[in-house]
């Protein structure tokens, strides 16, 4: 019995169940590759203007609310935990503690995403600190805003995939599909989810913290 | 074959070192240390991201190739920006519009420089 559900989870390619979970990991690995590059011209981009535009840059930084982006990194980092918590249960098979901690995982993303929206992006609205919109400060704290929402906005978007794509696996997970010989999608889910972490890990002191507090 | 299954203790530990770097980092933006805030702030990221990587990615535990990945990606950062910033910086390529508040940290044309061309 454990034999043939072992073979059932083994696509024919592979020599192995641990080729075939390291083949998954190293393709997931070299789409994170591929998007430290995405992010890389955004992070060169900043770092040239954020030189040019020292004021601007630290003015614009000064009007984030360095509370709530700080707390944010701490429910990201909670997800983080959940989310390798998850990755442990499917490999040991425990399908109730894998949909509990999936479920905990998508909240605390969406909870990230819901102070971004609520908290942050529409109170910069409010404020007039929104880009081409109603922007009311100067030339470089302008600048300085459209790489905060696009940053931002691209990581949020990041996010959204990774929310999505733990529905998926957690309608899996309730059908009882991942176990011992199973698990390579939701350990390539999480490889993303930590990947996205890391990002926001850069995002937060570069954006909120540029200049001090003092 | 479940792979390695990482004991609970070594994410929770790995968490909490996570928080309390987060809690450091914010800390000490509002210490004064000059340009080195910016250096500090980027040094304690790197920690965190390392312990993300090591641990929660489980790279400690995986083949080398999938650091040679990693290490590649890190590489290719470098080269992206470091040699966009020394192009940047070494030149007077990007005016100054008119009107929009800039900051002279790029260095002042040495004498006799054949990087400054006035």
């Amino acid at each position: 019995m454990a034999d043939s559900h072992a073979a059932s989870a083994l696509a024919h390619q592979f020599e192995d169940l641990d080729q075939q979970h390291d083949a998954a990991s190293l393709g997931m690995w070299i789409f994170l590759a591929t998007e430290v590059m995405f992010f890389g011209g955004l992070f060169a981009g900043y770092t040239i203007y954020r030189n040019l535009y020292l004021p601007g840059f630290e003015a614009g930084s000064h009007m984030l609310n360095v509370t709530i982006g700080a707390l944010n990194t701490a429910v990201l980092i909670c997800s983080s935990l959940t989310m390798a918590l998850a990755v442990r249960a499917a490999q040991m098979g425990k399908r109730n503690t894998l949909v509990a901690f999936l479920i905990l995982t998508i909240v605390l993303g969406l909870a990230f995403i819901l102070v971004k929206l609520t908290f942050e992006w529409r109170h910069d609205y409010v404020e007039g600190l929104a880009p081409g919109l109603n922007f009311t400060k100067t030339k470089s704290m302008e600048l300085f805003f459209c790489f905060y929402f696009l940053m931002t906005g691209v990581h949020a978007l990041h996010m959204v995939v990774g929310v999505g794509v733990l529905g998926v696996l957690l309608v899996q997970a309730w059908k009882g599909r991942f176990g011992p010989d199973r698990y390579n999608a939701v350990e390539t889910a999480g490889l993303y989810w930590h990947f996205v972490d890391i990002i926001w890990i850069f995002l937060f002191p570069l954006l909120y913290l540029i200049g001090g507090r003092y | 074959m479940q792979g390695h299954v990482v004991p609970k203790k070594i994410y929770f530990f790995v968490f909490g070192a996570l928080l309390a770097l987060t809690a450091l980092t914010t800390a000490m933006a509002y210490v004064n240390l000059g340009q080195w805030n910016t250096v500090v702030a980027l040094i304690i990221a790197c920690c965190k991201a390392t312990l993300v990587v090591l641990f929660f990615m489980h790279l400690r535990w995986s083949p080398r190739l999938m650091r040679v990945v990693l290490l590649s990606a890190i590489l290719w950062l470098a080269i992206l920006i470091s040699l966009t910033t020394t192009d940047f910086f070494s030149r007077d390529w990007t005016p100054i519009p008119e009107g929009w508040e800039s900051s002279q940290l790029r260095l002042p044309p040495l004498p006799g420089s054949l990087l400054h061309r006035r």
